[in-house]
């Protein structure tokens, strides 16, 4: 093969193309059919950004605006009739606070155990000496594949009298296998000759792991901290299934209620208390999606490492 | 040193060897064996009547009853039909996307272009399913912007969440949007690893860019692919409960009820505890021999596979 790129002649719609951009050797000229492609492409994704944010400004801009305009279809992404009034009514909810600050202390607790059974499980596992590491490794990965389904689920928390209580959230659901692999693969690329080091020094297991590596794990530490912060913050089903007492609720079971009571088939609703309902329904969605919409722009980085580390097979 | 790496010493030794290491696995095995393997064996009350407050593992043994009785269940058979038909549809159309979305981004030339579309469409992975209903009311209602289109192409206002039809529909379009962009996490990943000396071969031997892309890109991507369709398979069963449970109302069960809210209705809200376990089951035991079914056909096939 003799031919240089620049030498190959374009044939009917079997357009050769010769740019395929890699940073810094760009220098070919682009075919008009790619051109005309690279222009269509920028255009969709400019769509498929437009149409994701779309929702959350639809959110914000329902929060703030009067009941008339919401209920006339006018309001789009920019409030009309602007007012704080049902952000003001939803703040001053005692409900709505007690469920908020109840989110907080489950994605706390939930999280630090979490990360406690994970993080020392994996290590484990993540030790090659380890007698029996496969047959670990298969008895948590096999619980992915199959599981004991909700009813047998239901019946276990509440024999274990969990129902009503802060653990009917947090411990079902305190290892993630997914988390658990990704602390597997970390640990399994961890530099043996710190761990030898420390043993020389005299550290016992214990001194190694909470001594040597976990300071050093800092990076994927807070990726696994997220990944379950955010699980637990958005989890909603277990306190539905788990808690009668509304004192005892998440903030997303508040909102369920709300967008249930407002949505559902309408029975024994009147138009005004469904509209009531859409307004603070936008207030409480908002304020319910905040902190993981603020937060978010400054921790993305740890989720999208956090997946690339999981993805290492082992 | 190369014989502990094997692990072939005996238990004993390597108890005593690494008794501190073991330690650290005894609460991680205990939740485990509590909140996974103990639900499993609770499934036997499929085959045993249940009592509440009596054992979990129930009291007396029934046979094929609860198994017989769904196969016999109308409701059931259309909750089934409904799960296959909706899991049908988000693999074929869910699951494509991610690939195409990541080629597109893949061709972009503005690195801060690119950042931004993807972290934008990583964003709705990371809300609350409730938050996603309600996101879905919100657009679909008679005074939601979807109808504010309709009305803008002269069509009358439709109260989608009311009826059967658009069951589906909604409930796909939502998956897309809240799913597809964060599943082209890995399929970016996998694209910057492919050599770059393939695409300069194909350009010699005059392949333009789609045919780079058919033949370069999608061959180098496709052990992801394999991987996660078969995760996907896996999953066909359980088909977003969370999210159809919260979406779904007597109007439009005909076509969302699935298997997963029906056994919550007929298990806790008509407390049948042993006839929905033994429908649970039943899902359960399709969902693995799917994922196993799908990782032997892909690893006869394609050679990629979990394990």
């Amino acid at each position: 093969m003799v031919n240089t790129v620049s030498t190959v002649e374009p044939v009917g719609n079997a357009v050769p193309d010769l740019a395929r951009p890699r940073p810094g050797t760009t220098t070919v000229k682009d075919t008009p059919g790619y051109t005309v492609f690279r222009w269509v492409n920028a255009t969709v994704l400019v769509l498929v950004a437009a149409v994701t944010l779309y929702p959350f400004l639809n959110l914000a801009a329902r929060a703030f605006s009067s009941e008339a305009a919401i209920r006339s279809g006018d309001v789009t992404v920019w409030p009309i009739g602007f007012n704080t009034t049902t952000l003001m009514s939803v703040l001053e909810q005692d409900l709505f606070w007690r469920n908020y600050l109840n989110t907080v202390v489950y994605t706390v607790v939930g999280t630090a155990i979490a990360m406690a059974l994970t993080t020392t499980f994996a290590y484990v596992l993540s030790k090659k000496y380890v007698k029996g590491r496969m047959l670990l490794v298969g008895f948590a990965v096999f619980t992915m594949f199959f599981t004991g389904g909700l009813i047998p689920n239901y019946i276990l928390v509440s024999e274990l009298g969990f129902k009503n209580t802060i653990w009917a959230i947090v411990v079902p659901q305190a290892i993630n296998v997914f988390n658990l692999l990704v602390m597997k693969s970390f640990f399994e690329n961890f530099p043996t000759e710190l761990e030898e080091a420390a043993a020389i020094d005299g550290l016992t297991t214990y001194g190694i792991f909470f001594r040597v590596v976990l300071p050093l794990s800092k990076a994927v530490l807070a990726t696994m901290v997220l990944f379950y912060a955010v699980w637990f913050w958005n989890s909603w089903f277990p306190a539905f299934l788990y808690m009668d007492d509304p004192q005892m609720y998440p903030v997303t079971v508040f909102l369920r209620n709300i967008i249930a009571g407002a949505t559902g088939t309408g029975e024994g609703l009147s138009d005004i208390a469904v509209q009531i309902g859409a307004n603070v329904k936008a207030v409480t969605m908002l304020l319910t999606a905040l902190p993981i919409v603020c937060l978010y722009p400054f921790v993305q980085k740890y989720f999208v490492s956090g997946v690339m580390l999981g993805s290492v097979k082992g | 040193m190369a014989q502990e790496l094997r692990g072939t010493e005996s238990w004993g030794l390597a108890l005593r060897k690494h008794w501190r290491l073991y330690t650290f696995a005894i609460l991680p095995i205990v939740w485990f064996v509590v909140f996974r393997y103990l639900p499993m064996a609770g499934n036997i009350i499929a085959f045993r009547r249940f009592r509440p407050g009596g054992s979990i593992f129930g009291e007396e043994w029934v046979g094929f009853y609860y198994i017989e009785r769904f196969i016999q269940d109308q409701a059931f058979w259309q909750a089934f039909q409904n799960t296959v038909i909706i899991g049908a549809l988000t693999l074929v159309i869910v699951f494509p996307l991610p690939i195409i979305l990541a080629l597109l981004l893949n061709e972009l030339r503005s690195r801060l272009f690119k950042r931004f579309v993807q972290t934008v469409s990583y964003l709705p992975h990371f809300m609350s399913i409730v938050i996603v209903a309600g996101f879905v009311f919100e657009l679909t209602s008679l005074d939601g912007t979807v109808n504010r289109l309709v009305q803008l192409f002269g069509g009358e206002p439709v109260s989608f969440m009311q009826q059967a039809d658009w069951f589906r529909t909604i409930y796909v379009s939502s998956e897309i949007w809240q799913t597809v962009g964060w599943g082209t996490i890995l399929y970016l990943a996998t694209l910057t690893t492919i050599d770059a000396q393939l695409y300069e071969a194909a350009r010699i031997d005059g392949a333009n860019r789609w045919q780079q892309t058919w033949h370069v890109t999608l061959p180098g991507i496709r052990p992801t692919m394999m991987v996660l369709l078969i995760l996907n398979i896996g999953q066909f069963m359980q088909v977003g409960f969370e999210k159809i449970f919260l979406l779904y109302n007597t109007l439009t069960q005909p076509t969302a009820d699935v298997i997963s809210t029906y056994i919550y209705r007929v298990g806790l809200t008509s407390g049948q505890l042993s006839y929905a376990t033994a429908i649970g089951l039943f899902e359960a035991v399709i969902g693995l021999v799917l994922v196993f079914s799908a990782n032997a056909i892909s690893r006869r096939v394609t050679g990629s596979s979990l394990w």
